[in-house]
């Protein structure tokens, strides 16, 4: 087990290498560090002393992937590719370009992320097994037949009409709840409620119907007969055996998302002014801030990477048929 | 006696069509009955009628089944769940998939346990200790805690009949208990089976297409036909006086049957087979190093002369069908040489294999995967004479060809415009036949061709391929795990076990007078029909 | 004038080309044709298939683009000179729409502004009044309009309905009438009639009275919404459909031949998946768009008008989403394809020396078929609404194009505004919903249809 978590942490090294080539190659080979220096030191009297004092001051002047002037390994390890690469490695992120510190400002907005991405996660995951099971357990009667239509409506409804819906009906109109900011601790919970509930509903019609067939599909295996044969009432089949073995290719979709709610939802925290990853991501776009989005893309694929090994871990704990060696 | 289950006048329908024609029969206490059919015959319908699990689309036009004289129909749901496992327990066909993969085997004994008889913890745990006793499940301690993956097919069958058995049940229903076992196991669980009717006085409604095994086991037979009981007798009077034509048939069908053989001949090899090892590499530990390697076939030598049948008879994991693979270079031969014509077949390269490939064909086991299901069956038969350069050259005597083809196979020749979902198993393994005959082959490797077909559609393929050799002497290599065929088709025997060939000789030699323990372990375990007429 | 086709005109083209070819293709293969057959035999299926037509008319409509020539003021000049506007076929049917702009927001069918303006009337008094708008007729007799309108709706698509019925009855057209109007027909072709004249009648309805009234309201800048929202059809789909075209061969080959292949074909191919999936996929096409707009910055040359510009923009956001779009599909087709080349089939190919090249081409791909035809239909809806949310983030399609994200990203703005400016959220939403609603429904259908585990 241990062994597997190492190898699959070494193989994880050669993917994010290939992530920092992509990001690399589209920021630097696009967008040279020149074309940044120029566009960092304003338009105005730009001299090429000034361009290579701020190349330098960033270590923006060695070139790209071979370094010829280098000597042995010096000649890869040298350049600018590697040199960013390692940064990244060690989660040093540098400063943005408004001269933050990147690395500071995303330990301060990952719990916002959280506090919206966690509770919407939960919920959303136990109501959308919740109802695919009842429906399953009613499958082709009409309560079955009329719901899995209201599924594809509520699928086909843009997310951004449910969030600017639900901000007209619960904030404007009726005065619930504040329309957006944020608090941390339990006073910031009437910020947090419509954003979750509203993310939970916008994702109801595509998780039901993806539980839904992941639950009718199990229950036409023969182990399903045995159990009926048994003398085990539908509820007990449903919770105990389908349910179970159910599990397993939810797991596969689910858990490689955990990880990953760190990052945060870019709508919804920019809807309701979260100061989360997601609406520091929105603004780096929009403000073109690339040491940002970089920082942001290398994070993402990490968490992915996490989420991966993690799936294949809790497939060990739920799929006694899966050993890893 | 008195009569345990009896089922009255029961009818089924889907939609309008009639899939049970009033079916009748008793079932008395202690009497092991016998349903017999081929597929589609009904006889796994009214098993499931009885436990009232029948899928939601088919319904019960009339009839009524009465266990010991209350009727089930009449039941409300709630009381049938207390009579499913507990009164009526049933078996089936497929033990890989009818237990629960990610519980353990002893739980899930013990949830029916504990759903009618509600003992405690412990007592729960000592009953289900008890019967894989019963059923001889070796350490039943230790594998109270296996999951299904970690047992072989026999004990995981022995696991479902101690789930069967849990609730002490007036009758049991063994809806093909051992059709996907191997021969060997097949006969334990047969043993078990009788021993445990025997010890509880148990009824069983044993439903079955193999005749031999009902010889083995059955105190009463009824044979289905499309939805209908066409002859219900006792056993013994059903194998000596068999009254309906289709039951004469099918036992007929069943036996086999023995034909002289032309010994002698030139002994014209074809194909020499010598040495013969596949081994498939075990990559383990960090690196994904090779630590070791499945020795699937494990120094095979034999030869097939021309215009004869080698039968290769082996138990699952015996390595006979990668011995197919290997003699079509279809596999990667890891030693030993495979002569066809006196040219080794290893050393070619895939261009100079082409003529080659002309020379041996191949007909597989399952009809269904078989032929590609979007092509029309004579796009499928030309594939080969096209990519070979074998027969005519342009479309239309191609056509011209294809039909003949089918016609030889007694297939029509406005089949070529179908497509293989519109044919059945057996016509399917007729195109296949077709379709290794269209390039002219001299040696056919049949890799189980028979064994997903039924009784009577078996003898029929297996005829059409004794026609054919002795039309075009072509030779066979006949894969097959079913000991009652071999008589029919084979002229020499090779057995296999584990990668080996244990022995080898004549047809007569090997099933009269088996030298090998293994080769006569296998036919006692083989069930037979009793030798009548 | 003369015709001049944007980069994203070709390839539509091309794809209405592609499509009727496989159209032909299918129709000649009985089995695929009888598949096709039973999707529509359902008629929630035959409904959603005339409203993706409905869409798809539009979007071609508006994706023929002419120049005219700018009139000659002067006979000696000897080349034609062309204006730089382009114009499509959509905008020459609403000229009377682009011209009539307001000064500001108005409602549906409103006469005056939304909001009140301060105007100094001619005694110098400053007061506030709600102005009447420009291009509306005061005192106008709505109903009799309607009626016209709609009662020439009814004579097109009934006309539309004979020709169909016609070219289908081959002679007997009375027995046809009478099973299309009893429903008697294998395919539900009354359902399509109905679909149709209501499609029909609506737009009638609507394209008249657009010549007196703003139907659907103006935007800030007084724009007509109608206008925007039809003009919005062909960003959708575009970005529905092409992002699929161009994923779709780096999907099939890669995925067949890690599949078939194996070894280090399979293993380079895994490793670029999974780096790509590996990226957030908002971020990956938030840094694709931002390095495009520095390429586009730098790079004037590339384009003459804005229209092409931000159709160059249009063609780089759905590269980048096919780039981000195909490992899913890729990572399906390799599994499958790992599954059929172990069937028998494939390997009676073998038998008979069949080469690699032809074992893909006649044993996988058609086998292949129902899982990217299946995947199409489904990222259809999912694209149409990812543009929404992309423009949202500002990185979508141009600012100036026309497409509903840009329409609910400028509306957004004004939801503070008392009382709400609803209509031009509505608009985007509705004609959006209406889209994605169809083919998730005809997706739904293909689904059931073309998946084998479907089959009992």
């Amino acid at each position: 087990m241990f062994v597997y978590i190492i190898r699959r942490i070494l193989y994880a090294i050669p993917i994010l290498i290939g992530v920092n080539l992509i990001t690399f190659m589209l920021f630097f080979m696009v967008n040279s560090p020149d074309d940044m220096a120029r566009a960092q030191l304003g338009a105005k009297q730009v001299t090429p002393e000034l361009i290579r004092s701020w190349k330098e001051e960033r270590g923006y002047d060695k070139p790209l992937f071979i370094n010829s002037r280098s000597e042995g390994i010096a000649k890869v390890t040298d350049t600018l590719f590697v040199q960013e690469s390692l940064k990244l490695f060690s989660f040093d992120f540098g400063f943005s370009d408004a001269n933050r510190d990147i690395g500071s400002d995303i330990k301060e907005r990952m719990m916002p992320s959280l506090a919206i991405a966690l509770p919407t996660f939960m919920i959303a995951l136990i109501t959308n097994i919740s109802l695919a099971l009842l429906l399953v357990l009613f499958r082709g009667s009409v309560l079955d037949t009329s719901m899995m239509i209201v599924a594809v409506m509520i699928m086909s409804i843009s997310g951004l009409f449910y969030i600017i819906a639900g901000q007209v009906l619960f904030s404007k109109i009726w005065h619930w709840v504040p329309i957006s900011g944020f608090e941390s601790g339990w006073s910031g919970v009437k910020f947090i409620i419509l954003p979750v509930m509203i993310g939970v509903f916008a994702g109801i019609g595509a998780g039901v119907r993806w539980y839904r067939s992941i639950f009718l599909e199990q229950i036409n295996q023969d182990y399903v007969r045995t159990a009926r044969a048994k003398g085990l009432s539908e509820l007990k089949v449903l919770f105990g055996h389908v349910l179970r073995n159910g599990m397993l290719p939810i797991l596969t979709g689910v858990v490689v998302v955990i990880p990953t709610l760190f990052m945060g939802s870019l709508i919804m925290e920019s809807f309701f002014g979260i100061p989360g990853l997601g609406s520091y991501t929105i603004d780096a776009i929009n403000s073109q801030d690339f040491a940002i989005v970089k920082a942001m893309v290398f994070l993402g694929s990490v968490f992915y990477i996490i989420g991966l090994i993690l799936t294949d871990i809790s497939y060990t704990l739920f799929d006694p048929r899966v050993k890893l060696s | 006696m008195s009569s345990i289950l009896s089922v009255k006048d029961l009818s089924l329908i889907i939609q309008r069509e009639k899939l049970l024609k009033s079916v009748s029969f008793e079932i008395k206490r202690g009497e092991i009955f016998a349903l017999v059919g081929e597929s589609g015959s009904g006889k796994s319908l009214t098993s499931l009628a009885i436990m009232r699990l029948l899928p939601d689309v088919v319904s019960v036009s009339s009839g009524d089944i009465k266990l010991k004289n209350n009727s089930l129909f009449a039941l409300p749901e709630s009381q049938m769940q207390k009579i499913r496992g507990k009164s009526i327990a049933m078996i089936f066909q497929e033990p890989m998939s009818a237990l629960n993969p990610v519980m353990t085997v002893g739980d899930q004994v013990a949830e029916v346990i504990k759903i009618h008889l509600g003992l405690k913890k412990d007592a729960i745990k000592k009953k289900v200790i008890s019967l894989f006793e019963e059923v001889a499940l070796k350490d039943p301690h230790e594998r109270y805690n296996w999951y299904p993956h970690q047992l072989s097919g026999g004990q995981k069958q022995r696991v479902m009949i101690a789930i069967a058995l849990a609730c002490e049940p007036d009758l049991l229903i063994a809806d093909e208990p051992t059709t996907a076992l191997d021969v060997t196991i097949q006969a334990e669980i047969l043993k078990l089976l009788k021993k445990i009717r025997a010890q509880r006085n148990l009824s069983i409604l044993f439903i079955t297409h193999d005749m031999a095994v009902v010889a083995q086991m059955a105190d009463r037979v009824a044979v289905m036909r499309y939805g209908e009981i066409l002859e219900q007798a006792d056993c013994e009077a059903f194998f000596n006086h068999p009254q309906h034509p289709y039951t004469k048939s099918l036992l007929k069908d069943a036996m086999g049957s023995k034909e002289d053989r032309e010994t002698g001949g030139e002994p014209d090899r074809l194909l020499e087979v010598e040495d013969l090892k596949v081994y498939f590499p075990i990559k383990k530990g960090f690196f994904q190093r090779t630590v070791g390697y499945v020795k699937a076939v494990d120094g095979v030598s034999f030869s097939i002369p021309k215009g004869k049948t080698l039968a290769l008879v082996g138990e699952s994991g015996s390595g006979k069908s990668t011995i197919g693979q290997a003699i079509l270079s279809l596999v990667h031969i890891t030693d030993g040489t495979v002569k066809f014509e006196n040219q080794n077949l290893g050393r070619l390269s895939e261009a100079e294999l082409k003529p080659y490939r002309r020379k041996i064909q191949v007909v597989f086991q399952d009809p269904f995967s078989a032929l590609n299901p979007r092509m029309t069956i004579g796009d499928i038969i030309r594939e080969g004479m096209v990519s070979l350069g074998v027969g005519p050259k342009d479309r239309a005597s191609q056509d011209e060809h294809i039909k003949e083809l089918l016609l030889k196979v007694d297939l029509k020749a406005e089949h070529a415009h179908r497509y293989p979902h519109e044919f059945s198993g057996g016509q399917r393994q007729r195109i296949g036949i077709a379709r290794a005959l269209a390039v002219e082959p001299e040696l056919i490797i049949c890799d189980e061709p028979t064994s997903a077909l039924d009784v009577s559609v078996r003898s029929q393929v297996l005829k059409l391929l004794k026609k054919l050799q002795q039309e075009s002497r072509v030779s066979y290599l006949f894969i097959t795990h079913d000991l009652s065929i071999v008589p029919t088709i084979a002229d020499e025997v090779a057995v296999m076990k584990e990668g080996k060939i244990v022995e080898h000789g004549s047809m007569l030699n090997v099933m009269e007078t088996p030298q090998h323990a293994y080769t006569k372990k296998l036919l006692e375990s083989a069930p037979k029909l009793p030798n009548t007429k | 004038m003369k015709l001049a086709l944007l980069w994203t005109d070709i390839l539509v083209w091309i794809l209405v080309i592609s499509l009727l070819t496989w159209g032909w293709v299918v129709s000649r293969s009985p089995q695929v044709k009888k598949q096709w057959h039973t999707v529509f035999k359902s008629s929630i299926a035959m409904a959603s298939a005339i409203i993706l037509l409905f869409y798809l008319f539009f979007t071609l409509l508006d994706s023929v683009h002419l120049r005219f020539s700018t009139q000659p003021t002067e006979s000696t000049s000897e080349k034609v000179q062309y204006q730089e506007d382009m114009v499509s076929l959509l905008d020459l049917i609403f000229a009377h729409n682009i011209e009539s702009t307001e000064r500001t927001y108005s409602a549906p069918f409103a006469t005056h502004e939304y909001a009140k303006s301060i105007v100094v009337d001619e005694s110098g008094v400053t007061k506030q009044e709600y102005l009447p708008l420009k291009h509306v007729s005061q005192n106008d007799d709505i109903m009799m309009r309607s009626l016209f309108a709609i009662v020439t709706g009814l004579m097109i698509s009934g006309f539309l309905i004979v020709l169909h019925i016609l070219w289908r009855s081959r002679g007997n057209f009375r027995d046809e009438l009478k099973n299309s109007w009893q429903g008697k027909t294998t395919l539900p072709w009354r359902t399509a009639y109905l679909t149709t004249i209501f499609l029909v009648v609506t737009f009638t309805w609507f394209y008249t009275l657009s010549y007196y009234y703003h139907v659907l309201g103006t935007d800030k800048v007084g724009g007509d919404v109608l206008y925007q929202s039809l003009k919005s059809i062909r960003t959708g789909v575009l970005i529905g459909i092409l992002t699929t075209l161009i994923m779709l061969p780096v999907a099939v080959i890669l995925g067949v031949s890690a599949g078939l292949f194996g070894g280090w074909v399979d293993d380079a191919i895994q490793y670029l998946y999974t780096t790509l999936s590996s990226i957030p996929g908002v971020l990956l096409i938030a840094a694709g768009v931002l390095v495009m707009q520095v390429m586009m910055d730098n790079n004037p040359g590339w384009f003459e008008t804005t229209l092409e510009r931000s159709d160059l923009r249009l063609l780089f956001l759905i590269m980048i989403l096919g780039i981000t779009s195909w490992t899913g599909l890729c990572r399906l087709l390799r599994a499958e394809t790992l599954k059929i080349s172990q069937i028998e089939f494939v390997t009676a190919a073998k038998a008979f020396g069949v080469s690699k090249l032809t074992i893909i081409r006649r044993h996988i791909i058609p086998n292949l078929m129902h899982i990217i035809l299946i995947s199409v239909v489904l990222d259809f809806s999912g694209l149409v609404l990812a543009e929404a949310v992309l423009s949202y983030v500002g990185v979508g399609v141009d600012p100036t194009m026309y497409s509903w994200g840009n329409m609910i990203n400028q509306a957004r703005l004004e939801m503070a505004r008392e009382p709400m400016v609803w209509w031009s959220l509505f608009s985007a939403f509705v004609f959006m919903f209406i889209l994605v609603l169809a083919a998730n429904l005809l997706s739904d259908r293909v689904q059931k249809v073309l998946d084998p585990r479907n089959k009992s």
